[in-house]
């Protein structure tokens, strides 16, 4: 098979992407009728979404990996005991990584470029400028780190060009085999968690229709179908070339949620859920359109990249410029050295002819940049609903409506996950100022999701909140320049957290409840639960040994975190600095609320002895996955794994560099390796431990030990305590704000139908009805019934006439009949007679 | 113009003209015994008389020893004549029938007395 990656990976990645199409459309249309309550429906869609996943390797292992050389790591020079473990060629220049360089080169052209690498990029980059080295520089030339292309043209309206096509970076890989490899857990996972559903009729305890418990046919295919459609969906936004094509699978990931939330549909609280969900959602997808149409009306492309060969390398025109720039090449032009500056189509058409106010601005340097903001918060604002963030997070716990294995796969993989990876696709489009607002949002998201978490009881809303609050520190690394650090986190995190859900789920199969505090002691019932959900939580809070490589995924991947934070805020200074310490905070709130749920389920004695003697290790099929995830929540981060220097490969050209704000003047995004520097890194880490320690600290003393009552606490504390519990009173002020007034709006709107359409309409109705009243006595009744009466009456009175010949007597007849013929005879003569005289 | 006729009838040798008017004679005859007739045999017979005064002209018409002068029907007239007798004779039986019900039900044949249908 030909394994060159322009031409394998669109195949490869395209199938694992089409199969859980298949199989949803397979189930769609006879998804009942596959075996005993359509329980091969289920196989179906295992099936379908393990081949995915093992293409995903396929394209990663045999076809990425062996074209494309890691970047050498950063973690090995910066861990002071050294992680040597590749061998890494010892580089002399400790701040700038090789791949750093390679994708900084146009700016430190300069500098010494004495590795092949440096020199090769330097080559390329020359090349491109120059336009006519083009050969030679092909001999040099490093791989090309994307695929751009096109499946399928929709069509073409004047300008607009509407595609299905792929931008296959190491990222989309990297995110295919992620959300394949969760998601074959979570299907299998639910094969098992999901086995009532085979039953026919299902009984639902919580829904009472006419006294009695519901009873409803098994939607178990149902289930696999939407979950594979899911699947689908958002691989579809990861594969996706263009903005449109991830729009319409945003949409599509969109649905797909509000179904499967909704799955106990007539459970009243899970349909509001999904609607919840779904509405919430559109307000974040409408600054979406508008961020889409800033873009589009102003570069005229919606493609990421740049048209490229059948050899993946990109097209140029003669003169050696890109022959069909996509967004990024547009806004991150090598003349600029990459650098975000924003095209002369972004400028307003006055600005530009103006002389007097083009150079008023070009001295000031900011045309175009607010355009550039919109845009850039108008994205936002789609990734701002689908990852639930500040004020768009209310809908994420209610989520909770749907069944767990939906939990784990809406909070790791698929929806969540969306809005942070298209804030990572989209990030050479954010400049400074929409990077600061993308901060500033998940950091009030982090802290206020995580001070919520801290007072929940039931075990899913606990993890719901975590995962709003997890979310908030992508979006702050992302934020602040760290490109790397969020989606580090949040491919670790999607690992853990779904591991975490599906052990929730576990616990809520066996003990029948969501409320913690009907739990307790559960380890000995469930030890495979309680142990790999220990793992889950080591891992969230990030459990390792500061300063050296040793640790769970989620030490790397918030560390991380936590270093850029400090660098953005050693560089920028002043207020800045919050944003640090409210990542430390919510560090240190993490490790509690982590904790005290796994305290409160598993240790301790049973507080429902009733619930406790019920419990019961869940079946293989749930344990499975279990422990599989728990294997890569320990170590998929770990540095001899290099997911960094995969991700380094994938970092957008010219966003290592950071960034100076131009709206804001004193705004420094700084480069992402500077967060490598020792003293930070030092910092950083001891900050990172000694946080998470406090907090597991607390939580054991509270709920380990005993010394502290909850009680008491809750007592003492009862305001903070009850701004907790009802969750910032979110719901509420949503409530008072929107619902409410929507609802004043609409029944006045109700009563301005009734009291004025409503009476026009009547008295339309009215007056047509008096006009044919007097219609119908004018005309119907005189002109047309007349006529007929006469003629009725003519016939009848001639009828009347002719009775009189209807004598009966025979007599009488013969004289006609004799009479007739005289006169008939007569007339004939006399005929004659006219006619010959 | 009459009193010609009358005299061409007289003088000349006997020919269809005579026997046209014989067959007129009895056609009026049976016609007026059809309207005077209470007694519905009378009627019958009246019927009889106009059907046969029909058959003279036919015979005659059809006979090749009288000249008319013009063409001749040939033994279609006899055939005719034929025809016309048995539907006298199927129409005989008919009317008979209907006067012995008439007869049964009423005690009588008088067909002024037959005027239910009247409108």
């Amino acid at each position: 098979m030909d394994l060159t990656p322009a031409t394998a990976l669109p195949k490869l990645l395209a199938a694992a992407w089409l199969l859980p199409l298949a199989s949803f459309v397979v189930i769609l249309f006879v998804g009942k009728r596959l075996g005993p309550h359509g329980k091969w429906a289920g196989y179906l869609a295992v099936g379908a979404i393990v081949s995915a996943f093992l293409l995903s390797c396929v394209a990663m292992f045999a076809v990425w990996l062996p074209n494309h050389e890691l970047p050498v790591a950063h973690h090995g020079e910066h861990h002071d005991e050294g992680d040597q473990h590749d061998g890494a060629p010892a580089d002399d220049d400790h701040q700038h990584g090789t791949a750093a360089l390679l994708q900084d080169a146009p700016l430190t052209a300069c500098a010494d470029h004495d590795s092949p690498f440096q020199l090769a990029a330097f080559q390329e980059n020359e090349a491109h400028a120059d336009g006519h080295a083009v050969e030679e520089g092909h001999a040099a030339n490093p791989p090309p780190t994307y695929y751009f292309g096109d499946w399928y043209s929709l069509g073409q309206f004047g300008a607009l060009k509407l595609t299905i096509g792929y931008y296959i970076d190491a990222l989309t890989v990297t995110m295919f085999c992620m959300v394949t490899l969760i998601a074959s857990c979570v299907h299998i996972y639910a094969l098992g968690y999901m086995h009532d559903e085979l039953h026919d009729p299902y009984h639902d305890h919580e829904v009472i229709v006419h006294g009695h418990h519901l009873h409803r046919p098994g939607r178990f295919h149902r289930f696999f179908q939407y979950l594979s459609l899911f699947c689908f969906s958002m691989l579809g936004i990861v594969i996706a070339g263009n903005v449109a094509m991830v729009f319409v699978f945003w949409e599509l990931v969109g649905i797909c949620s509000y179904f499967l939330i909704g799955f106990y549909f007539e459970r009243h609280s899970a349909s509001t859920a999904a609607n919840k969900a779904f509405i919430v959602n559109r307000v974040g997808d409408f600054g979406m359109l508008i961020g889409m149409m800033a873009l589009w009306a102003s570069l005229g492309t919606f493609a990421f990249g740049d048209k490229q060969d059948a050899k993946g390398q990109t097209v140029l025109t003669e003169s050696g410029a890109i022959a069909e720039p996509g967004i990024f090449s547009q806004l991150r032009t090598a003349e600029n050295g990459y650098r975000l500056v924003p095209p002369a189509s972004m400028i307003a058409e006055e600005t530009r002819n103006d002389p007097a106010i083009e150079a008023e601005d070009a001295a000031a340097g900011k045309a175009g940049h607010w355009l550039l903001l919109v845009a850039g918060v108008g994205i936002f604002c789609g990734c701002v609903g689908k990852s639930a963030q500040f004020p768009l997070h209310v809908w994420l716990p209610d989520a909770m409506e749907g069944p767990t294995p939906v939990s784990a796969l809406v909070h790791s993989a698929t929806m969540v996950a969306a809005g942070v990876y298209l804030v990572g696709r989209f990030y050479p489009a954010f400049c400074p100022e929409a990077l600061l607002v993308i901060a500033i949002i998940g950091c009030i998201t982090l802290s206020l999701a995580a001070t919520i978490a801290i007072t929940a009881t039931d075990i899913k809303r606990v993890l719901a909140y975590s995962t709003v609050s997890q979310l908030g520190y992508m979006m702050l690394a992302l934020g602040l320049g760290g490109w790397i650090a969020g989606l580090f986190h949040l491919i670790t995190h999607a690992f853990f957290k779904s591991l975490l859900f599906m052990c929730s789920g576990s616990v809520i199969h066996a003990v029948h409840t969501n409320d913690m505090t009907e739990m307790g002691g559960l380890r000995k019932k469930m030890p495979i639960t309680a142990y790999t959900m220990l793992i889950g939580c080591l891992a969230i809070i990030g459990a390792g040994v500061p300063l050296t490589p040793i640790g769970f995924s989620g030490y790397f991947s918030k560390d991380s975190i936590i270093e850029q934070a400090w660098s953005h805020a050693q560089t920028n200074g002043g207020v800045y600095w919050a944003f640090l310490a409210m990542a430390v905070i919510g560090a240190s709130m993490t490790a509690f609320y982590m904790f005290r749920l796994w305290f409160m389920t598993f240790t301790g004695a049973p507080r429902d002895h009733h619930k406790y003697d019920h419990a019961h290790e869940s079946p293989r099929v749930m344990t499975g996955p279990l422990v599989l995830l728990a294997i890569f929540a320990i170590a998929v981060a770990w540095p001899a794994f290099r997911l960094t220097g995969l991700l380094e490969q994938a970092q957008p050209v010219g966003t290592a560099a950071g960034g100076s704000g131009v709206l804001i003047e004193d705004l420094v995004v700084p480069a992402e390796h500077l967060s490598h520097a020792p003293n930070i890194k030092l910092r950083a880490g001891l900050a990172a431990f000694s946080s998470a320690f406090i907090g597991v600290f607390g939580a054991a003393v509270v709920y380990l030990w005993g010394y502290l009552n909850p009680r008491e606490i809750k007592q003492t504390f009862k305001p903070i305590y009850t701004l907790l519990w009802n969750k910032w009173y979110f719901d509420q002020l949503y409530n008072f704000l929107f619902i409410q007034p929507a609802l004043f709006i609409g029944r006045q709107i109700a009563a301005f139908d009734r009291g004025v359409i409503d009476w026009f309409l009547h008295a339309c109705a009215w007056t047509v009805r008096l006009f044919s009243m007097v219609f119908d006595v004018v005309f119907d009744r005189t002109l047309v019934d007349g006529t007929v009466n006469t003629a009725a009456n003519w016939t009848w009175d001639f009828g009347l006439l002719l009775r009189r010949f209807q004598t009966g007597s025979l007599r009488q007849y013969v004289l006609f009949i004799v009479m007739g013929t005289w006169f008939m005879c007569l007339a004939y003569f006399a005929a004659a007679f006219v006619l010959m005289s | 113009m009459t009193s010609s006729l009358l005299a061409n009838l007289l003088t000349e040798p006997p020919g269809v003209a005579h026997y046209m008017t014989v067959g007129a004679v009895m056609f009026v005859c049976g016609a007026m015994c059809m309207a005077t007739k209470r007694n519905a045999l009378g009627v019958l017979m009246g019927i009889e008389l106009v059907l046969n005064g029909a058959n003279l002209n036919f015979i005659a018409f059809g006979s090749k020893y009288l000249d008319n002068g013009g063409p001749q029907l040939g033994l279609d007239g006899s055939l005719i004549a034929l025809f016309v007798i048995v539907l006298a004779a199927a129409e005989a039986a008919v009317a008979l029938a209907i006067a012995l019900n008439f007869y049964n039900n009423h005690d009588s044949i008088d067909v002024d007395r037959a005027d239910q249908l009247q409108g």
